[in-house]
C-alpha cells in the first residue's frame, strides 16, 4: 500500500523529470492598465456596478448613516445584521439609537456561526464595510474579519456594502501592489460585483440565486 | 492493437445529429456565447497582448511546476490547510471519502468542479452511501435528471426551461410546473438553501492555487461555492496540479481571460479567495480546509514539449463555443468528461489512444478554438500530433495506447500516395487516368462515403501539368 | 521525433517585396486534377501583370492530406520533394490558403531538427497565397467587364486563420464594380471539408456542408466564390447532389473571367 509521502514524491520526481523546467518563457508585456481620476473612478465603478444589478447609492460620509436608515425604511427590512465592533458598527449604532421608528432590529454578530446559524438564515439583511472598491471591473473587496464575519455578505438575501470613495483602484492589480497583498493574505478575501446572479437556464438572467438578492452600495465621498 | 473503443462514437454522433431540439438549443447557446466574449474583448489588440501574457503566465509556472507545488503546499499547510497528493481518481477519491467518513457526513455540498466529474466523485460517493449534492445550478438539473455535463462552464447548455420545469416537477417533491424561470431558481434556491445550512462537507474545486501565498481562487455568479466553502465546518478543494500559478500578480490576467472567455463578463459576481481555515477568534468559515492535488497523468503530460500545452488550459470553455464539431454534436457525444476541442485532446492522453483516440478524428482543423483560446493552445497541432501517434509508424509515442490503429490498410495507401507524388511520371499518370474515369469513378471506399452527400469530383481530362506544359507556361 | 517549442503566434504581420520579375507556381494536387481552368486563370492573371510564371513540372502535392492524418513520415518526403523542386529564390504563388499555409507555416515545424531545416525556412518564407501576391506585391486594378451578379463568398479556413488573407480576396471582389457580394450569415464556419475530416467523420462533415449550402442559398447569390479547391469541391458537391441551381468557382477563374467579359 502506497504512504502519502510515496505518492507526493513520485508525483514530484515525475515533474521534475519532465524536462520542463528548459522551457524558454517569452517576454510578454501585459496591456496598458487603466488609469483613471478619483471621480472617473468613483463613476466606473458605480455604472458597473449599477450594470450588474447593484443599487449604488452615492453619500456623504458625515451622514451617511441617514441615508442608510431611508434605505432600510423604504426597503422595509426587518432585521439588519451588523458587526458592532467593525469600522462602521458604533456609526450604525448611534444612527439607531436616535429614533428606530420604522427601522429594523440590528442583530449583532456574536460568537462563532455554528450557535446563531439558524438566527443567521432568517435574517434579511446583513451589513458591512468594505475595505477597497475596484473600478475597472466594478466591484467591491472584502477581507472579512472577527468583526465583520464572511457569511454576513452572503447569507441574508440584502447586502449593503459601505465602500470609502477614497479607497477605489483602477484594477485588481494595482490594489493588490498598493497594498502588498502577497505579504500575506487573509483567511478570506472577497470581490463582489453584485447580487448573486444565474443564466444556467436558456440564458435568462435571473438576480437572487445562493448568495444574495439584492446588493446595496453606499460609496461614501 | 485493436481498434476497440469503450464508446459508441459513431452512434452517439448520429443521434446528436439527428436530435434538432439539441441542435437547435446548442446553436442559440453557442452564437450566444460568441457574442458574449466578443462584446467583452472589444479591442483585438488588447486581447491579443492579454492572450500572450496569459500563455507566458501559465508557461512560467508549468517550467517550474514542482517547485511551485511544493511552495504552495508549504504555504497551505503554514496557513492550516491540508494538503493532499493523489496520482489518480482512485486515490482522489479516497482521500475524500476518508475525510467524509471522520466527520461522520452522509453528504456533501458540492459547487462546480470539473475534476470531480473526472473523478467521478459522485458515483463514487454514492456506491459509498454518500449523497454528493451539486449546487450550481446548471448540476443540479441535471443531476437531478441523472445525466452529466455537457459544457464544462454551462452544464446544462443543452436544457430547455420547459424540459427543466418537467424535471423539477417530476424530482422535487411538492413542486408545481413552471416555466418561468424566475421561479425555477427561487425552487433551486429554497432546496439548496437548507442544504447548504445542514452539510457538515462542502467541495469546491479550484481555479488557480497561487503558490506566493497559499491561495485557493474560485470564481462563480450564483453564491453557491461561497457557501459550500464557507458554510460547511470542512472544505475539500481538488484540483488538477496544473492550476498553480506563481504568484498574486499573475491573477488579475488570468482571470480578465477566464471570465471574459468563458461568460463574456469583466468579473464574476463572486471572487473567492482562501488561504486558511478559520483563525482563533474568526466566527465563521471552515474549521477544517482541506487540499486535494490531482496527478491523473498530468505528470506525464509535461514531460512531452508539445503536449505540455495542453496543461495550459484554464478550463474557459470557449474553444467548445467556437467548435463547428461540437455545436452540431453537444458534450454527451463525446462520451468523456471533457468535450470539444480541449477533450480532444485531454482525453486520449488521460484514457489512452486505444480508448479513446477515435475523439481526434472529430475534427476539421479549422482552428476555430486555436484562434480564440485565452492562452494560446495550439490545439489543431495537438490534435495532430494524436493522429500521428495513433498510428505510430516510427515507434516514437508518448501517448498510452500510441500505435492502437497503425494497420496495413492505411499504411500502403499512404505511402503509395507519397510515391505518386515524388514521382512526376506515376502522378500523371494517375492523373491522366483518373481524368479518363471523370464522374464515373467507382464509389468504393471513400469515395462511398463522399457521395452519400455530394456529387463525384469530377477530375479533368487534362490536368494543370499538361494545360501548362501545353500552353508554354515555362518550366525552368 | 524532436519537437520544438511551439512559437506563440503575434498578429499577422508580414512585409511585402518589391515585384519580383519570375514567380513560381504552385498549382496544387487538388487544382491539378480537378479545377485545371482554374489554375491557367491563376496563371494569366499572373502574367498580365508582368511576371514570368514558371511551373515546375515535378511539382505535385504540399504534403497536407497525410499531415493531417498522422502520417507525418510521409507528408515529410512529399514535401521534401517540393522544396527540392522550388529551389530557385523565386517567391512561390499558391491559388490555395490551405496549402499556402500548410508550406508557410507547417514546413518549419514538420522539417525542425532536421537536416532539411534551414532549407525548409528558406522554401517557407517565398510562399504566398496567390490573391495575398496578387493584391499586394502586384497592387492589380481590375476592370470588371461582366453583367450584373450576385455572388458569396465562402473563407476557407486556413486562408482566413492561417494564412490571413481573406481581406485580400475580398478586395479583389470588391474591385468588380458589377459584381455584388452578399456576405454568409457564418462566413467563417468550417464547410466540413478538412481533408481526411469528410471520409472519417461523414456524418459530421454532412451536416456541416450542410448548413453551408443552406446559408448560400439564403444570400440569393447565384454563384459561389472561394479561394480553395478542397472547399469547392466539397460545396459544389454537395450543392449538385442537393439540386441546386448555384455554380461554384475558385477566385481565380472568376476573377479571370469577369475581367475578360466572360
Amino acid at each position: 500500500m502506497s504512504s502519502h509521502q510515496n505518492v507526493r514524491d513520485r508525483i514530484l520526481a515525475r515533474l521534475h523529470a519532465s524536462g520542463a523546467e528548459l522551457t524558454t518563457v517569452p517576454e510578454a508585456p501585459l496591456p496598458p492598465e487603466l488609469s483613471l481620476d478619483r471621480e472617473a473612478k468613483i463613476e466606473r465603478l458605480a455604472a458597473m456596478m449599477t450594470a450588474m444589478r447593484t443599487d449604488v447609492h452615492i453619500v456623504d460620509t458625515h451622514n451617511w448613516s441617514d441615508r442608510l436608515k431611508e434605505l432600510a425604511r423604504e426597503k422595509g427590512w426587518k432585521r439588519l445584521l451588523y458587526g458592532p465592533e467593525g469600522p462602521i458598527g458604533s456609526n450604525i449604532e448611534t444612527a439607531w439609537a436616535s429614533d428606530t421608528a420604522g427601522l429594523p432590529e440590528l442583530v449583532a454578530y456574536t460568537g462563532p456561526m455554528e450557535a446563531f446559524k439558524e438566527d443567521l438564515f432568517q435574517i434579511d439583511a446583513g451589513i458591512t464595510s468594505v475595505r477597497a472598491g475596484v473600478a475597472e471591473t466594478g466591484a467591491v473587496v472584502l477581507w472579512p474579519t472577527s468583526h465583520e464575519p464572511r457569511l454576513m455578505s452572503l447569507v441574508p438575501p440584502v447586502h449593503v456594502a459601505v465602500l470609502d470613495a477614497d479607497t477605489i483602484y483602477n484594477s485588481l492589480g494595482e490594489m493588490m501592489t498598493a497594498e502588498r497583498w502577497a505579504d500575506g493574505m487573509p483567511t478570506n478575501a472577497l470581490l463582489i460585483s453584485g447580487p448573486s446572479k444565474t443564466a444556467d437556464i436558456e440564458f435568462t438572467l435571473v438576480f437572487g440565486v445562493h448568495g444574495p438578492k439584492e446588493l446595496v452600495l453606499l460609496i461614501r465621498k | 492493437m485493436g481498434n476497440k473503443t469503450t464508446f459508441d462514437f459513431d452512434a452517439n454522433i448520429d443521434g446528436a445529429l439527428k436530435d434538432d431540439q439539441l441542435r437547435k438549443n446548442l446553436r442559440k447557446a453557442m452564437d450566444i456565447l460568441v457574442d458574449k466574449r466578443r462584446a467583452v474583448f472589444p479591442d483585438t489588440a488588447y486581447l491579443e497582448q492579454l492572450r500572450s501574457a496569459g500563455n507566458a503566465i501559465k508557461r512560467r509556472a508549468l517550467k517550474q511546476l514542482p517547485r511551485l507545488l511544493e511552495q504552495l503546499e508549504a504555504n497551505c499547510t503554514k496557513n492550516g490547510i491540508q494538503v493532499h497528493w493523489a496520482e489518480d481518481t482512485a486515490q482522489a477519491n479516497g482521500i475524500v471519502l476518508e475525510i467524509l467518513r471522520r466527520h461522520d457526513a452522509r453528504d456533501i455540498v458540492k459547487g462546480k468542479s470539473m475534476v470531480s466529474e473526472e473523478m467521478h466523485l459522485n458515483h463514487f460517493l454514492e456506491a459509498n452511501d454518500i449523497e454528493a449534492i451539486e449546487t450550481d445550478l446548471g448540476e443540479f438539473i441535471i443531476q437531478l435528471n441523472h445525466e452529466t455535463p455537457s459544457h464544462i462552464i454551462v452544464p446544462a447548455i443543452h436544457k430547455n426551461k420547459d424540459e427543466v420545469a418537467a424535471i423539477f416537477h417530476d424530482k422535487i417533491p411538492d413542486t408545481p410546473y413552471t416555466e418561468n424561470v424566475e421561479e425555477l431558481t427561487a425552487i433551486a434556491r429554497r432546496v439548496l438553501r437548507k442544504r447548504f445550512a445542514a452539510a457538515k462537507v462542502g467541495l469546491s474545486g479550484v481555479n488557480f492555487a497561487i503558490a506566493e501565498t497559499g491561495t485557493l481562487l474560485l470564481v462563480e455568479n450564483e453564491g453557491n461555492g461561497r457557501m459550500c466553502t464557507t458554510v460547511p465546518e470542512v472544505h475539500v478543494a481538488v484540483m488538477g496540479l496544473e492550476k498553480v500559478v506563481e504568484k498574486l500578480s499573475d491573477v488579475p490576467p488570468l482571470l480578465r481571460l477566464l471570465t471574459g472567455s468563458a461568460t463574456g463578463q469583466m468579473i464574476t459576481t463572486y471572487v473567492n479567495m482562501i488561504t486558511a481555515p478559520r483563525r482563533s477568534g474568526e466566527k465563521d468559515g471552515p474549521k477544517e480546509v482541506h487540499l486535494v492535488i490531482l496527478d491523473n497523468g498530468r505528470s506525464r503530460m509535461l514531460a512531452d514539449p508539445e503536449f505540455r500545452q495542453t496543461l495550459l488550459c484554464i478550463r474557459c470553455g470557449t474553444c467548445l463555443n467556437h467548435c463547428p464539431v461540437y455545436v452540431r454534436i453537444g458534450g454527451h457525444a463525446y462520451g468523456h468528461v471533457y468535450p470539444g476541442p480541449i477533450g480532444k485532446i485531454l482525453t486520449p492522453q488521460m484514457e489512452g489512444l486505444d480508448q479513446a483516440g477515435v475523439l481526434a478524428t472529430a475534427s476539421s482543423l479549422c482552428g476555430a478554438c486555436g484562434e480564440v483560446c485565452p492562452v494560446r493552445i495550439p490545439i489543431p497541432d495537438l490534435i495532430r500530433r494524436l493522429r500521428n501517434e495513433s498510428y505510430d509508424q516510427d515507434g516514437s509515442a508518448v501517448v498510452k495506447g500510441g500505435g492502437y490503429k497503425k494497420n496495413l490498410a492505411e499504411t500502403l495507401v499512404w505511402k503509395g500516395w507519397s510515391l505518386a507524388n515524388r514521382s512526376p511520371l506515376l502522378n500523371g499518370i494517375g492523373t491522366r487516368l483518373a481524368g479518363k474515369a471523370g464522374k464515373r469513378m467507382p464509389k468504393v471506399g471513400p469515395l462511398k462515403k463522399w457521395t452519400r452527400v455530394r456529387t463525384s469530383p469530377q477530375v479533368a481530362r487534362t490536368s494543370l501539368h499538361e494545360r501548362a506544359r501545353n500552353e508554354g507556361v515555362k518550366d525552368e | 521525433m524532436p519537437f520544438t517549442e511551439a512559437k506563440v503566434k503575434t498578429m499577422h504581420v508580414r512585409n511585402y517585396p518589391e515585384q519580383s520579375e519570375t514567380a513560381y507556381f504552385f498549382g496544387t494536387c487538388l487544382m491539378d486534377a480537378v479545377y485545371p481552368d482554374a489554375g491557367m486563370a491563376a496563371i494569366k492573371l499572373l502574367k498580365s501583370k508582368g511576371v514570368k510564371v514558371v511551373f515546375p513540372p515535378d511539382q505535385s502535392c504540399c504534403g497536407q492530406p497525410a499531415y493531417n492524418s498522422g502520417f507525418t513520415r510521409e507528408a515529410r518526403a512529399v514535401a521534401r520533394k517540393q522544396i527540392h523542386v522550388f529551389s530557385k529564390p523565386y517567391p512561390i504563388i499558391v491559388p490555395s490558403g490551405s496549402c499556402a499555409g500548410m508550406m508557410k507555416h507547417h514546413y518549419p515545424a514538420l522539417f525542425a531538427g532536421t537536416p532539411n531545416e534551414a532549407a525548409a525556412r528558406r522554401f517557407s518564407e517565398r510562399v504566398y497565397e496567390w490573391s495575398e501576391y496578387l493584391a499586394t506585391v502586384l497592387a492589380v486594378e481590375l476592370e470588371d467587364r461582366g453583367d450584373p451578379l450576385t455572388i458569396t463568398w465562402h473563407s476557407s479556413c486556413h486562408a482566413l486563420r492561417e494564412m490571413n488573407v481573406i481581406r485580400y480576396s475580398k478586395a479583389l471582389i470588391r474591385q468588380l464594380k458589377n459584381v455584388t457580394l452578399v456576405e454568409l450569415e457564418r462566413e467563417t464556419e468550417c464547410c466540413g471539408f478538412g481533408g481526411t475530416f469528410a471520409i472519417k467523420q461523414p456524418a459530421i462533415s454532412a451536416a456541416m456542408v450542410k448548413d453551408k449550402v443552406a446559408d448560400i442559398r439564403r444570400t440569393g447569390a447565384t454563384t459561389l466564390v472561394a479561394g480553395d479547391c478542397g472547399c469547392l469541391m466539397n460545396i459544389t458537391g454537395a450543392m449538385e447532389h442537393g439540386g441546386v441551381a448555384i455554380a461554384g468557382k475558385h477566385l481565380a477563374e472568376f476573377l479571370w473571367e469577369r475581367t475578360n467579359g466572360q
